[in-house]
C-alpha cells in the first residue's frame, strides 16, 4: 500500500509539469508584452515591461521560457495575480477556504440524498418513487447551473430577500476583517461560532444556502443514477437470491449484502465529485458572486491574468491526481478482492 | 435497414425516449423553418443578428408585437430563440463530430500501435483530463479572442479525451482477435486494419458516450457564452440571452418578477434542448448496449 501511494504521488509532479507546459503552449498566442505581466510582482513594475521581457527571455522559444518559469517556481515564487491584487500563493490562501466551505456544504447532502434515494429507487424499480427519482435526476442533469442559480436568486433573493449572493453581508464583513476576529480555520461557519457570534454564523449560512442547493440539485443526478444501476445489478445476483431463500429480512439484504457490493462505482464517482467541487465550481461561484477558487480562476482566465490562471489550474490539477489516488485506495477498502499493486 | 427498424421499435417502447425524440424533432423543425417563423428584417447583413426595437435598456414584457417580449436593449426574444436554435444545433453537432474524430484517431492509434505512442498519447490525454475543463476552455477562448467559433473549438479541445480513453481500451482487446490477424495475413495496411476492421467493431460504446455527452456540450458552450466569451452581443445565442437577463432577475421595485421572461424563456429553451438530447441518449444507449437495459 505504501509503495502504491508513493508511486502515485510520483505521478503528481508529472501531471503538474504537463498541465503547466500545455498552458505555456496555449499562451504563445499572446504577445510577449502580455506574457511579461506574469513576472511582475508589483504593479509599479509594469512601466518597465521591456526590461522584464528581456530578463525572462519572452521572445525566446517556449521551452526556454518554461524552464525559466520553473526556476522561478522552484524558488517558491508563483507570481503576482493582477485580478486578485495579491501574490498567487496568498490568493489561493484567500479563496480556497470559501470553496472548501461550499464543497462541504454541498457534498454531504449530495452523498446522503444520492445514495439513499438511489437505493430506494432500485428497490422500488418502476414504482412511483423510482419514477420520481429518475425525473429529478434527468432534470438536474439537463438544467444548466447558471439557469437554476439565477432562478433561485430571482425567487429567494428578489422576491423574499431570504438568501443573498456573496459570502457574507456587510456587518459580517466588518466583523471578520476587524481586529478582534480570530481566524481559526478559514471556514467562516466554524470561525464565527468559535468567536461566539451567532448572528454572523446565521449570516454566513444564509449565503451558503443557494449555491449549495444549486450544486446539490445539479450534481445529484449522476450519483442517483450510478447508485440505482449498481444496486439493480447487485440485487439481481445469485447471492441475493440465496439470502432471500435463507429468509433474511429484506432490509438486511439491501443494506448488508447488496449495498456493500454496489459501493465501488459509488466511491469512485463521489471522490471525483468531491474533487470537482473542491477545484472550484466556476459557474455557480460566478452566478452567486461567491469568492472562491473557481470564480477567481475564470476571472483570471478572462482577463488573461496568467499567474492567476497558472495558480488556480495547478491547484485543480493537483487535486485531480490526489482524487484519483484516493479513489483507488478507497476501492481496496470497500472491496477486499482488489489488491492495490 | 432492419437495424433502423429495430432501433425505432425499441425507442417506441420507452415513453421517455419518445419524449426526447419529440423535443429534438421540434427544435430541428424550428431550426429548419427559422426564416419562415422569424423572417429577417430587410437590409440586415446577418440573419443571426437579433433585431432591436429602440434602444431603451429596460426589457419589455411579451406582447402581440413581441411574442416573447424583449430583453435588455430591446432585442426581440422570439427572434433570438428561433435563430438561437440553429446556433445551438450548429455548436452541438460541430463539437461532437470533431471531438469524436480526434478521440477516435488518437485513441485508435494509441491502442493499435501500443508502446511509446500509446504511452505518449495517453499521458497527454491524462493531462488534458486533469485540467478543470471550463478554465482551460476559457483560457483558450481568451487568448484566441472571444467568438462563437473559438468557443466551439475550445469545447472540442476539452471534450475529446474521454472518447480517446474509452476507444483505446476497446481497441486493445479487439486487436488481438483472429480476424485482425487474418486481415494482416492478407496484407492489409495498418490504416485499413484500424479503420475498416478494428474501429467498426468497437465504436458503439464511444457512440453511446457521445450521444449522452451531447447535452453536456451544449451546457458547456452556453456557459462560455454566459461568461461573455461567445458571440458578440445581439447574436442569436441562448447562453448569451441568459447572460443579458442577469441584470434583471431582481425585477423592479415592488414587483420582483417584472422581467421574469428575460430569464425564463431562454432558460426553458436550453433546458428542453438538453433534456431532449439526454432522454434520447438514454434510448440510444439501450439500443446499442442491451446489457445496460433498464438501468
Amino acid at each position: 500500500m505504501g509503495k502504491f501511494i508513493l508511486k502515485r504521488l510520483a505521478l503528481l509532479p508529472l501531471v503538474l509539469f504537463g498541465v503547466t507546459a500545455l498552458l505555456f503552449c496555449v499562451l504563445q498566442f499572446l504577445t510577449p508584452e502580455m506574457r511579461a505581466s506574469l513576472y511582475v510582482r508589483d504593479p509599479r513594475q509594469l512601466s518597465a515591461l521591456d526590461a522584464v521581457i528581456e530578463k525572462y527571455g519572452l521572445r525566446k522559444p517556449v521551452y526556454v521560457q518554461y524552464g525559466l518559469w520553473l526556476k522561478q517556481v522552484a524558488h517558491g515564487d508563483l507570481g503576482y495575480s493582477e485580478t486578485a491584487k495579491m501574490p498567487v500563493a496568498d490568493a489561493v490562501k484567500a479563496f480556497f477556504p470559501a470553496t472548501f466551505e461550499l464543497t462541504l456544504a454541498s457534498f454531504f447532502p449530495i452523498l446522503l440524498i444520492g445514495v439513499y434515494f438511489g437505493v430506494l429507487s432500485a428497490v422500488h424499480k418502476d414504482r412511483w418513487l423510482d419514477q420520481l427519482t429518475r425525473f429529478v435526476a434527468v432534470t438536474g442533469y439537463s438544467l444548466p447551473s447558471f439557469v437554476l442559480g439565477l432562478l433561485l436568486l430571482m425567487v429567494f433573493y428578489g422576491k423574499w430577500q431570504l438568501f443573498p449572493p456573496g459570502r457574507y453581508g456587510l456587518e459580517t464583513d466588518l466583523l471578520v476583517h476587524g481586529d478582534a476576529f480570530r481566524h481559526y480555520t478559514g471556514l467562516l461557519t466554524l470561525d464565527t461560532l468559535l468567536n461566539g457570534d451567532v448572528a454572523a454564523f446565521a449570516d454566513v449560512v444564509k449565503h451558503l444556502v443557494l449555491p449549495a442547493a444549486t450544486l446539490v440539485y445539479i450534481d445529484l443526478a449522476l450519483l442517483l443514477r450510478i447508485t440505482r444501476s449498481s444496486m439493480l445489478e447487485e440485487l439481481g445476483r445469485d447471492y441475493v437470491r440465496t439470502a432471500r431463500a435463507k429468509g433474511l429480512p429484506e432490509r438486511t439484504i439491501v443494506r448488508r449484502h447488496a449495498l456493500r457490493n454496489a459501493l465501488i462505482p459509488i466511491v469512485t464517482l463521489s471522490s471525483l465529485l468531491f474533487i470537482g467541487l473542491l477545484g472550484g465550481v466556476v459557474i455557480t461561484e460566478t452566478v452567486f458572486d461567491f469568492p472562491g477558487i473557481g470564480r477567481w480562476g475564470v476571472i483570471a482566465a478572462q482577463q488573461l491574468d496568467i499567474a492567476g490562471v497558472l495558480g488556480s489550474t495547478l491547484l485543480a490539477a493537483g487535486l485531480f491526481v490526489l482524487a484519483n489516488m484516493a479513489s483507488d485506495i478507497l476501492y481496496a477498502v470497500v472491496d477486499p478482492r482488489i489488491r492495490v499493486e | 435497414m432492419s437495424a433502423l427498424r429495430d432501433a425505432w421499435r425499441s425507442l417506441r417502447r420507452r415513453p421517455s425516449s419518445l419524449l426526447g425524440l419529440g423535443l429534438i424533432a421540434f427544435f430541428a423543425a424550428v431550426a429548419l423553418a427559422a426564416p419562415v417563423l422569424a423572417p429577417t428584417p430587410a437590409g440586415t447583413r446577418d440573419a443571426y443578428l437579433i433585431p432591436q426595437d429602440g434602444y431603451s435598456p429596460d426589457p419589455v414584457l411579451p406582447s402581440r408585437k413581441h411574442l416573447f417580449g424583449t430583453t435588455e436593449q430591446q432585442y426581440d426574444l422570439y427572434y433570438g430563440m428561433v435563430w438561437g436554435t440553429r446556433t445551438a444545433f450548429k455548436v452541438a453537432l460541430f463539437v461532437v463530430l470533431t471531438s469524436l474524430l480526434i478521440g477516435v484517431v488518437l485513441g485508435g492509434a494509441a491502442g493499435f500501435y501500443g508502446g511509446w505512442i500509446d504511452e505518449g498519447l495517453m499521458r497527454f490525454t491524462d493531462i488534458v483530463l486533469a485540467f478543470p475543463d471550463l478554465v482551460l476552455a476559457v483560457v483558450i477562448v481568451s487568448v484566441t479572442r472571444p467568438g462563437l467559433f473559438n468557443v466551439m473549438v475550445s469545447v472540442m479541445l476539452v471534450s475529446w479525451p474521454s472518447y480517446a480513453r474509452l476507444l483505446r481500451g476497446d481497441v486493445l482487446s479487439i486487436k488481438e482477435r483472429d480476424f485482425v490477424a487474418a486481415a494482416r495475413a492478407l496484407g492489409a495496411s495498418d490504416a485499413r486494419i484500424l479503420f475498416r476492421h478494428i474501429i467498426p467493431n468497437c465504436i458503439y460504446p464511444v457512440l453511446v458516450v457521445a450521444s449522452l455527452s451531447m447535452g453536456r456540450i451544449v451546457i458547456t458552450a452556453a456557459a462560455l457564452s454566459f461568461l461573455g466569451l461567445g458571440a458578440p452581443v445581439g447574436y442569436a445565442d441562448w447562453g448569451q440571452l441568459i447572460s443579458l437577463s442577469r441584470n434583471w432577475i431582481l425585477g423592479a421595485s415592488g414587483s420582483p418578477f417584472a422581467y421574469w421572461h428575460t430569464l425564463f424563456i431562454p432558460g426553458a429553451a436550453i433546458f428542453l434542448f438538453v433534456l431532449g438530447w439526454n432522454l434520447l441518449g438514454d434510448g440510444v444507449r439501450d439500443i446499442l448496449d442491451p446489457r445496460q437495459q433498464g438501468t
